[in-house]
């Protein structure tokens, strides 16, 4: 056995390094004589552009290059890719936003990139960029989701009639119809989904180097996906394919922002071949609220039946999904999940979404962490409370007769997923005990005698994981004293390096110590994406199947040195061993002697996951001041199976804050008329913090997955998928028992909970 | 940032020195608003001289009923202050609660009332302590001292060397904090002299000010219930993202509420 094989808590290997500093993040690579970056950009929402003169730019001091959309436009650079297509319920494509990487003629959001100036320095380029003279000519602007999908609204582009950038219907209609015709009870909300600003601690950054002798560059960037940002900018904006090299290092946060392509990648790739030199640029924190892609922005009408015993029947929910000035890379799709996610994990006949995609003068939506699974199930388990009320139900009670029970897995939901384990209903009797959900009405009472209101909220929520595209891949490479494994995933802070060699160490049978991780190369790895909290399920069945592989490939090589038929041989604890006998070598000396072993695998099962769980929250609210605390916070995950505990309760923890975060305090919030973004700072955008959130009380209550295998769930997203209507759902629990108050919109500030108990 | 001269100033006469030849020249003392303005291009000194090598403007003195504090002692230096802590609790306690362990270890009194951030909490603990505000020119009282928004009774060139606080009674700051920035969204100073009371509010107007229906409430009758059914008027008061005038109307009367209860321990 190995000392440290999967499931045990090893302490983070990144650790040591990047708390003392030693890490290196793009920023971190700064050689002498690289051009130093600004981008100008617009202050207007919505603009045409008459003309551009930069020849004060040009002229100032230590100003390398100053270039514009025209200059994109005569070197034929591409358009950044939406590669999602969508057709809409009446057969037609969904409608398209070309995005340039610099804009050409008109302007769609505050922060459109204008112009790029290089220079000497930051400071230098920054000083030129203020003597570019636009001459715009603003026109109105629209930044609320549902204002813009109506006739009349400004017109973010000329060929998408109402702003309706796609319209379609995903379950069945008449199904769901049906079953509403014939329903005891409907309960209906309408509800926002809180635009959030993604706000990494590291800002986005892009450092291009060009090598004249191979005509081939270097884009080292922050991202998530090395593979995919080489083939977006390399093939199709830049036009340039394997010319582009992509490489990430450490990674400071990303929450599916830097999975997607932004327009200054290749923009900083494509100025470095044109002055045959490296140029860098990194965000500051004003541009990334302006230009880093943010997350959810739905306006939601929606509707549940139920029958006479409180069974439900369907789910039908319209969402009008903002999609910001540009389509983003995924954005199409990210929505579309709210369909799937819907049923949850309750037995529904059928369920329809009627899914309306609308542009608006706002940055472009993608996904953020959950990426429509929290939008998905904070429709449905809102729903789900207000109903208990209206039937007078305890909200545990109207979960329990609707769930999907054990004896029906594997089991097809109304929105046609296939689930293949979960127990519903005893994680959910799980987290009632060590929640003391019984033990609530006293402390409610409790609450009252300090002249607190006290509010208990429960929410179950299932989210779909692993799948097949894109390719995952991961690269196993042996010699004689080290193995390399090398994944096409990016770090960005979950610890896969810790959680790599923990697998390949029982893999191969092989110590931690001999294992390197090496990651963010496109050269060395030209697949795989970090996203959708695949890496467990995805990577880490990759990995095992690369380390068959490479024991395979060694196993010729082994026969020969043990002078045996390879069909004797047999491979166990990093050995190979000639069956019945003591006759060994080791797999270090087979791979020394074969002059390396390697594998390379790139296919994966494409199933699904599907983790699942319960949280439970406890607020009290100050009736005078609205301020609402967190008191207690019950969490019971099922996820399959741990790979390492410690790492699996920080991806908990995480996710769970920033659900409380959409919650309660998170809200990107842009002015009606002149869609300028409101909260584009910290001043004005409150993102969660240490005192906002208590001691969580977290568990497991795992069923193996039986579609990988490793019995892998996926976790990274959880957090945030339960946290918002649990939240949400304490809150209204003490707005309903004071003023019938069945919703409330996120986020819940002080002064909202503050005004709906004195309406 | 745009360029600028920094220079380090050895004698409040060397810095007003330089300050009477440059307009556009800018005191730094702590620049906890300043500098941040700066790296966003909202403030473009010509220079700035920094006064945290005088050390004259950094003590802190307790004699005859008053506590005195140099203009560029620290937030931190004013918390840990074993003998603001004795005299004066609560101003320790509004010194311990600016910002964060960053801003308090670099930003400085005087920098925070020459400023007058609308939302700052010094102003309130000045206001509601009656504190006298010395400069190199003249002793100025709180009460004419705060002008509204970022204005002050300060003439160009002229610097702000200590401010005295009168020891009260007993004394409470509360601050309501803005969940973004934690700058006070309402925060109140409530100090008991014995005959009068002065009552301070920051953050719910364009500046600090008094409400002298609660002073006369509290001085009848030091309780929490004398300024509980006391209401300000939410006209003129701060309506933003962050919280609409009438919040923050009634904010004022919870917090003085609570500050009383706090001062009475």
């Amino acid at each position: 056995m190995t000392k440290f094989a999967i499931g045990q808590t090893v302490h983070r290997l990144e650790d040591p390094t990047l708390l003392q500093g030693q890490g290196c993040y793009t920023d971190d690579l700064r050689p002498q004589g690289a051009g130093h970056a600004f981008v100008l950009r617009s202050p207007h929402a919505h603009a045409i552009i008459r003309g551009i003169d930069t020849r004060a730019a040009q002229a100032a001091p230590g100003v390398i290059a100053v270039l514009t959309g025209k200059d994109a436009k005569a070197d034929d650079l591409g358009y950044l890719p939406c590669i999602v297509p969508v057709k809409n319920h009446d057969g037609t494509p969904r409608g398209d936003t070309p995005r340039p990487v610099l804009a050409f003629d008109r302007v769609r959001h505050v922060g459109d990139p204008v112009a790029l100036v290089v220079a000497a320095t930051y400071h230098a380029a920054r000083d030129a960029a203020e003597l570019i003279d636009v001459d715009y000519e603003p026109l109105p602007a629209v930044a609320d989701v549902f204002a813009a999908a109506q006739p009349g609204a400004p017109q973010v582009w000329p060929g998408i009639s109402n702003n309706i950038v796609a319209d379609l219907h995903m379950g069945s209609k008449d199904a769901t119809d049906a079953a509403f015709a014939r329903a005891a009870h409907v309960v209906k909300i309408e509800l926002i989904q809180n635009r959030l600003v993604a706000n990494p601690m590291e800002p986005r950054a892009a450092f291009a180097e060009y090598d004249p002798a191979t005509d081939r560059s270097t884009l080292h960037t922050s991202s998530q996906s090395v593979a995919m940002l080489r083939a977006h900018i390399g093939d199709i904006v830049l036009k340039i394919g394997d010319k582009l090299r992509v490489r990430s290092g450490n990674v400071g946060g990303a929450f599916g922002m830097k999975a997607m392509q932004h327009p200054e990648q290749p923009m900083i790739v494509w100025a470095s071949r044109r002055l045959k030199r490296a140029v860098r640029w990194t965000s500051d924190r004003s541009e990334g609220f302006l230009t880093d892609v943010q997350g959810r922005d739905h306006k939601v009408f929606a509707e549940l039946a139920l029958d006479r015993g409180g069974r439900f029947l369907a789910v039908r929910a319209t969402v009008y999904a903002g999609m910001g000035a540009y389509l983003s890379q995924f954005a199409p799709m990210i929505p579309q999940s709210v369909h799937s996610m819907m049923p949850s994990v309750y037995a529904f006949e059928a369920a329809h979404l009627h899914l309306i995609e609308v542009t608006t003068n706002t940055v472009p939506v993608d996904a953020y962490r959950g990426a429509g699974r929290p939008e998905g199930i904070y429709v449905t388990e809102r729903l789900i409370d207000i109903a208990a009320r209206q039937l007078g139900i305890a909200p545990d009670e109207l979960r329990r007769r609707n769930f999907i029970k054990l004896s029906q897995l594997p089991y097809k939901t109304a929105a046609g997923l296939v689930y293949d384990s979960g127990d519903f209903e005893g994680l959910q009797a799980k987290a009632l005990k060590e929640a003391d959900w019984d033990g609530f009405p006293a402390r409610r009472a409790a609450s009252e005698s300090r002249g607190k209101l006290r509010g208990i909220g429960l929410t179950m929520y299932v989210e779909r994981c692993g799948g097949a595209a894109p390719p995952d891949s991961v690269a196993i490479k042996v010699n004689r004293d080290r193995v390399t494994v090398l994944p096409g995933t990016v770090d960005n802070g979950q610890g896969h390096t810790t959680v790599l060699k923990q697998m390949v160490s029982e893999y191969l049978g092989v110590d931690m110590e001999k294992i390197d991780v090496s990651q963010g190369d496109s050269d060395a790895n030209p697949f795989g994406l970090t996203g959708g909290s695949r890496f467990a399920v995805v990577t880490g069945t990759a990995a095992s199947i690369a380390s068959n592989e490479v024991i395979d490939k060694g196993m010729e090589q082994a026969a020969k040195m043990l002078e045996a038929a390879a069909a004797d041989i047999e491979y166990r604890d990093g050995d190979y061993k000639v069956k019945g006998t003591d006759r060994r070598t080791t797999l270090f000396d087979v791979a020394g002697a074969a002059g390396g072993l390697e594998a390379l695998h790139i296919k994966n099962t494409g199933a699904l996951t599907f983790p699942n769980g319960c949280h439970i929250a406890e607020v009290e609210i100050d009736p005078q001041t609205g301020v609402t605390t967190i008191e207690r916070y019950t969490i019971v995950d099922d996820f399959g199976r741990a790979l390492n505990p410690m790492l699996l309760l920080g991806q908990v923890h995480g996710g769970t804050v920033q659900g409380i975060g959409q919650a309660l305090f998170e809200h990107a919030v842009y002015d009606n008329d002149s869609a300028q973004l409101l909260t584009g700072s910290f001043m004005d955008y409150a993102m969660p913090r240490a005192d906002d959130v208590p001691s969580f009380n977290t568990s497991f209550h795992h069923t193996p997955c039986v579609t990988n295998p490793l019995g892998v769930k996926g976790a990274g997203e959880a957090g945030s998928v339960g946290a918002p209507p649990a939240i949400i759902n304490a809150i209204v629990d003490v707005l309903y028992a004071k003023k019938g108050i069945t919703h409330i919109d996120m986020p819940a500030t002080r002064e909202k909970v503050w005004r709906a108990l004195n309406s | 940032m745009y360029a600028f001269k920094y220079q380090r100033a050895r004698t409040l006469a060397d810095a007003a020195a330089v300050l009477g030849k440059d307009g556009d020249a800018k005191v730094l003392a702590g620049g906890q608003s300043l500098v941040a303005a700066m790296k966003l291009r909202l403030a473009q000194p010509s220079a700035l001289v920094d006064l945290g090598g005088i050390g004259e403007l950094q003590q802190i003195k307790v004699e005859g009923g008053a506590v005195t504090i140099g203009a560029m002692t620290t937030h931190a230096a004013v918390a840990a202050s074993a003998e603001v802590k004795k005299a004066i609790p609560a101003l320790a306690a509004l010194a311990g609660g600016i910002g964060d362990r960053q801003v308090r270890n670099v930003g400085t009194i005087g920098g925070s009332i020459a400023n007058n951030d609308p939302a700052a909490d010094y102003p309130a603990g000045c206001l509601g302590l009656g504190a006298t505000i010395a400069t190199n020119k003249r002793k100025i009282s709180s009460d004419t001292f705060f002008k509204g928004l970022y204005e002050t009774a300060l003439e160009t060139g002229e610097i702000i060397t200590t401010v005295s606080f009168q020891v009260p009674r007993r004394a409470a700051y509360i601050k309501f904090k803005n969940q973004a920035s934690r700058f006070a969204i309402v925060g109140v100073f409530v100090a008991d002299f014995g005959p009068s009371v002065r009552v301070a509010v920051t953050g719910a107007g364009p500046g600090v000010f008094r409400i002298a229906e609660m002073e006369k409430a509290l001085a009848a009758k030091f309780a929490p219930d004398a300024v509980a059914g006391i209401s300000v008027p939410a006209e003129g008061l701060n309506s933003d993202l962050h919280a609409q005038a009438d919040y923050r109307a009634h904010l004022i009367t919870v917090l003085s509420r609570r500050a009383v209860e706090a001062a009475l321990g």
